[in-house]
């Protein structure tokens, strides 16, 4: 009989209901999503020996900085190395794995703020709370291509979205937590870490015990394969290694880190950018404000892109998240100096949702283009783009910021190049995107080759008509 | 290849309870969100 965690364990049977998938998936995404909110915690993390104002022992934030930096470091590794794996052991045990990691995280920070260990806290929540960021995103990707032939792209950008949307529940959370358990002798952050690393364990657990994969030759009810096909759209398969020797695989990398790169340089700007550039007119609270709004268009436009992608093809989305963005972004300045913030705002809500946008429809890029059988390990392997952008988005912004404001212009100016140079690579995405091809067709997998991963050959007409020329078998 | 089937009746009803259990979270956390975003329109 299959392990309870195995993949077998979780085939649904035909009249399984697919919508019951994306709530799974959700219950992965909007736990790791926490992590964008993670911020929360530095403030108090500064005074846990000093109670009401930080001692000279407390820790300091440029220390604390890395437990985020660690964890997205990690949340790639795990995702680039994890992804083969989960293609081999199936969702289940995968995002179980992610829900112990996530959870465990917490609990690891509990104790190394009880002691007052900053290593506890990079161990716990940086490397082993980040491998379970990693496992967690990438697990339910290939199971929602799968369940969802048809609408690929609105499936992932469900359970992306949830990421999004996981920061949104995990910021005011934790506030409402420190707040309750906060007293003379503790800043509440030990009792938060505690009930969260719970909530998320659990939550994490639910989704793993519903997750169903479809049945090899499942199909939704009344959808054909299209048979006019879209020459960007495979059905075959390319094998997870063989998918990093082909142009594909970089040019989408590159796709994807350019991407990133002009959008999360201006996140994490946000709030500085609109108070310098509309100096006495935005206070720190309207700023807190702005930044809490291209949150939203951040996640909404993950669900909404990506099920324009549906429609109008992945390659076309990519087209306009760089021609669009790339006008957006030199336009800011101009924008800026007419004074206009409400058009300036929409503008970034636009940028920002291209940028969520980026992330959701990439999973469906990439079965597109390398078919869907392993397009979780992919698609892990692909999130490297996202940690490099993650450190050279905001040193690219940060350091023409400063390198402007040292040649003594002005801070209300120092932003327009920064903004030019973000329109630049938005450029050099649109050229990337524009190179993408079908995979050669020496890259796909052939009727004779033996899957290593689960010692099955991929299910197809092929396997159904010619069962005797299958020459290998599982061991 | 196989279709999908008409769904049992039970399913409609975890479909909906499942739907909420991450709905209402998320609905909280966008509706927190906004509420500090209207700072900006003040």
């Amino acid at each position: 009989m299959p392990g309870f965690f195995s993949k077998q364990r979780i085939t649904a049977s035909p009249d399984y209901n697919r919508w019951l998938v994306p709530p799974a998936a959700l219950s992965v995404h909007l736990c790791i999503g926490q992590a964008y909110a993670f911020s929360v915690f530095n403030e108090p993390l500064t005074r846990v020996i000093g109670g009401s104002a930080s001692a000279p022992d407390d820790w300091k934030l440029t220390e604390l900085g890395w437990i985020f930096s660690l964890a997205i470091v990690f949340l790639g590794i795990s995702a680039a190395f994890g992804g083969k794996w989960l293609e081999k052991v199936g969702p289940r045990l995968t995002m179980f794995v992610a829900a112990c990691c996530f959870g465990g995280g917490f609990l690891i920070s509990a104790l190394g703020v009880f002691l007052h260990q900053i290593w506890l806290l990079y161990l716990g929540y940086g490397v082993i709370g980040g491998i379970g960021l990693g496992l967690g995103y990438v697990s339910p990707v290939s199971t929602l291509i799968k369940w969802f032939p048809d609408r690929r792209g609105m499936a992932t950008g469900m359970a992306i979205m949830g990421f999004g949307g996981g920061a949104m529940i995990g910021a005011p959370l934790s506030v409402l937590l420190m707040d309750h358990f906060q007293s003379t002798v503790s800043v509440g952050v030990i009792e938060t870490f505690l009930t969260m690393g719970g909530l998320y364990f659990i939550s994490m657990t639910i989704g793993a015990l519903t997750i169903r994969t479809p049945p090899e030759d499942w199909r939704p009810e009344g959808w054909k394969p299209p048979v006019l096909r879209n020459k960007m759209i495979t059905h075959r398969h390319v094998h997870i290694d063989q998918a990093l020797k082909t142009p594909q695989f970089y040019l989408l990398w590159l796709v994807l880190c350019l991407n990133v790169t002009a959008g999360i340089g201006v996140l994490g700007q946000a709030s500085v950018m609109i108070q310098e550039i509309f100096k006495g007119l935005v206070t720190p609270a309207a700023a807190a404000g702005f930044v809490g709004l291209l949150s939203l268009f951040n996640m909404g436009g993950r669900f909404f892109w990506s099920t324009v992608s549906d429609y109008i093809g992945r390659k076309s989305t990519y087209f306009v998240f760089f021609a669009v963005g790339a006008g957006l972004y030199a336009a800011v300045p101009s924008v800026g100096m007419t004074g206009n913030i409400a058009l300036f705002i929409l503008l970034y809500a636009v940028i920002l949702s291209m940028y969520g946008g980026g992330f959701s429809s990439i999973p469906a890029y990439l079965a597109d283009i390398f078919g869907t059988r392993y397009v979780g390990g992919i698609h892990g392997r692909l999130l490297t783009a996202w940690s490099t952008a993650g450190v050279l988005g905001p040193v690219l912004v940060n350091y023409i910021r400063e390198f402007q404001i040292a040649q003594g212009i002005a801070k209300t100016d120092a932003y327009n190049v920064t903004m030019y140079i973000m329109a630049g690579i938005l450029l050099l995405g649109f050229f990337c995107n524009l190179l993408i091809k079908p995979v050669h067709e020496k890259h796909y997998m052939q009727h004779d080759e033996f899957d290593e991963l689960d010692g099955a050959y991929p299910l197809d007409e092929y396997r159904n008509t010619n069962p005797s020329t299958l020459t290998k078998t599982a061991s | 290849m196989k279709n999908s089937k008409p769904f049992k009746p039970g399913q409609w009803v975890l479909l909906l309870v499942y739907w909420l259990y991450v709905a209402i979270p998320l609905a909280w956390g966008i509706w927190s969100t906004l509420r500090k975003a209207m700072v900006l329109f003040n």
